[in-house]
């Protein structure tokens, strides 16, 4: 489990982290979600020892982290880069070995994702010579060779074509699935809507809302519900303590004053016998990204 | 290949299939695997290859050529009439053509089968030089009596060759050091373009990525320099001219000595300044003051090499003292303890250039965008 406790970070006076608090624990997906300047890409610079924080610590199972345990993070920056010139395979393999892999273990693990992501053929070819999307790949196979027990992964979907997404999201789920924390950002709040377990939410380097999806989603979500019904639900309107946010033909969006107007309101369609559907409305992420950092 | 991936039945995931293999990386080792990537990514790139290679060729023809030149047309010959002084030649690569009489030996002179002729005369030598259109300096030297010469300080360097001498070290010095300086310079600042460096950094300390570019790029010059030293030695013991070997051979190793150290002087501060900038356009204004601080001492070691003053001064005064030191060692005008004096400030200005250039190196790598400044870099 991946810990930070009280994280803070000030760059020439400007506080960007205050009291950063958070957990990734093991084999949850951890979506980690925020505006440009949040502070994510600080955040996990920190977590990785790339920079040092002001104060806080970063715990891993309850011990400070070490170099060590770093080097068995799988790091992608949000900033990708490899060495142009280089040969695809010849550069994860060399990756592999500043983390600690001996030659061999480092171009078998290398040769081996290269084939997960389509890439045997171009293994020999220099980095510069393939496609965007390739090289994104290439990135991804940078950051799994040492065969990481941790992920962090900064925008890993950006720049990715629809292949490489899936690609992608199913390393993610398998990492989760063998039990590694793993704590991703993304500006596409459905994938990680779709993906994680727990949520993390920053806004102007605070912490807006830490939990679990379901946790947050009940927290956050509006009380808006939906009811539908066989017949016209125009009455719907003239309920009490009811307010129709929109409504057609049998369907209708509302909110409530109180539970009772509510209960009475889904009473009285249950008493016209053809009442089809009931429930609180679905909160997107999205929506309770809006909600939190308002 | 493919049914090994068939049999693989887990997925290449984390911490799956063992870990065997692993190990913490030391210090040391993150420092040689980035050494020797910089090592193996310079000796693949064409251009390296092929601008060694003429600077090899280059320095033997240097040496080869003033050898070659004067053997060309072989061996002199000169026709002689009566046995006239045959016996100066012997010994020498001077061939004599025994003529019947001056008119025959003329004849030959001028189809240019001899190259001069010998007969006797009433000069208070005995003899006279006939050449065709202008006097064999080498034959008549040969032939003159010269008064007996003593040297009071036989192993004094000649001018001339004191001169070359400054010249060489000072041109072997500023050509590696510029060229692997700049080198480390536009390395450190691709990475910084390339953003591979934070990747790096989540792995290997700055420091450690600093001493394995550092060590690096300093075996790849040390190893040009004693190409250069090899092929300049090969060409002199070919063209047998050992005599000058002896004499130099303090002076370089002295002069190898203080590379070694001013090298990675200066590679530690090329590196420091370069990573103050993120685009390969602005490298070579940040890396400006350390290139002055190589071409100054150059142009000052050439100008001043006669000037025991200003040479005894420069020998002290890192920076120059990687040339002016080994020149001192070699003109004989140093005591032996004064290249091991100088040798210790310069190691110590190395180590203050190593902690600047691992400050601004570390605290300037992830700042990309503007240039940073200087005291900021340094400040941290």
């Amino acid at each position: 489990m991946l810990e930070l406790t009280g994280i803070t970070k000030a760059y020439g006076g400007r506080r960007v982290l205050d009291d950063i608090t958070f957990t990734v624990g093991d084999g949850r997906m951890t979506g980690f979600v925020g505006g440009n300047g949040a502070g994510k890409t600080t955040t996990m610079r920190i977590i990785l020892g790339v920079l040092a924080s002001d104060g806080g610590a970063v715990t891993l199972n309850g011990t400070p982290i070490t170099a060590a345990d770093r080097r068995r993070i799988g790091y992608m920056p949000e900033e990708r880069g490899l060495y142009p010139k280089m040969k695809v395979l010849e550069q994860i393999v060399y990756f592999g070995r500043l983390h600690g892999w001996n030659a061999e273990g480092a171009r078998r693990n290398a040769v081996e994702l290269l084939e997960r992501l389509g890439l045997e053929e171009r293994m020999d070819d220099t980095l510069e010579s393939l496609s965007l999307g390739n090289q994104q790949r290439a990135q991804i196979a940078t950051s799994l060779v040492h065969r990481p027990e941790l992920l962090v992964l900064d925008e890993p979907f950006s720049g990715l074509d629809p292949i490489a997404v899936q690609t992608v999201q199913q390393v993610l789920a398998d990492a989760a699935a063998d039990g590694a924390p793993v704590l991703f950002s993304s500006h596409q709040l459905d994938i990680v809507e779709r993906l994680c377990d727990d949520l993390v939410i920053i806004a102007g380097g605070t912490i807006r809302a830490a939990g679990s999806r379901d946790a947050l989603q009940t927290e956050f979500g509006g009380a808006v519900y939906e009811i539908e019904v066989g017949g016209d639900i125009g009455w719907l309107r003239e309920q009490a303590g009811i307010h129709v946010l929109d409504f057609d033909g049998g369907r209708a969006r509302f909110e409530a004053d109180t539970d009772a107007a509510r209960g009475a309101a889904v009473a009285r369609a249950a008493a016209g016998g053809d009442l089809l559907r009931f429930g609180r409305e679905h909160t997107t992420l999205a929506q309770i990204f809006t909600e939190v950092i308002r | 290949m493919s049914t090994a991936t068939q049999s693989r039945t887990a997925p290449a995931s984390l911490g799956g299939s063992g870990r065997d293999g692993v190990t913490d990386p030391t210090f040391w080792q993150s420092v040689w695997l980035v050494g020797l990537r910089e090592i193996s990514t310079k000796l693949r790139s064409k251009s390296f290859l092929i601008s060694t290679g003429i600077t090899v060729l280059f320095v033997i023809g240097a040496v080869m050529l003033p050898q070659l030149l004067s053997g060309i047309g072989g061996p002199t010959t000169v026709a002689v009439v009566g046995g006239t002084s045959a016996a100066a030649f012997e010994g020498t690569d001077v061939e004599t053509v025994e003529v019947a009489d001056r008119a025959a030996g003329e004849e030959l002179v001028r189809s240019g089968e001899a190259d001069a002729l010998i007969v006797p005369s009433d000069d208070p030598t005995g003899m006279t030089v006939v050449a065709l259109d202008s006097a064999p300096t080498d034959l008549v030297q040969l032939l003159s009596v010269s008064p007996g010469v003593e040297l009071l300080d036989p192993d004094a360097v000649p001018w001339a060759l004191g001169y070359f001498i400054a010249l060489a070290f000072g041109i072997v010095f500023y050509m590696a050091a510029l060229t692997f300086g700049v080198q480390i310079a536009s390395a450190v600042v691709e990475e910084k373009q390339t953003r591979i460096v934070e990747i790096l950094l989540s792995t290997v300390s700055a420091r450690a990525l600093l001493a394995g570019k550092v060590l690096g790029n300093s075996i790849l010059a040390i190893g040009q320099v004693a190409l250069i030293a090899v092929a300049a030695l090969t060409g002199l013991v070919v063209t047998d001219q050992q005599v000058l070997l002896a004499g130099v051979g303090p002076g370089i190793a002295w002069f190898i000595v203080f590379f070694v150290v001013g090298f990675v002087m200066l590679a530690a501060l090329y590196a420091g300044t370069a990573a103050l900038v993120s685009r390969a356009e602005d490298v070579g204004t940040a890396t400006a003051p350390v290139t002055y601080l190589v071409m100054i001492p150059f142009f000052l070691v050439i100008f001043l090499f006669d000037n025991e003053v200003a040479m005894g001064i420069m020998s002290y005064v890192p920076f120059t003292a990687n040339i002016a030191m080994p020149m001192r060692a070699f003109l004989g005008t140093a005591e032996w303890w004064e290249p091991i004096l100088s040798l210790v400030i310069l190691a110590a200005t190395a180590m203050l250039a190593l902690w600047i250039g691992e400050r601004l190196y570390r605290n300037s790598l992830l700042k990309t965008g503007a240039r940073v400044k200087f005291t900021e870099a340094l400040k941290g």
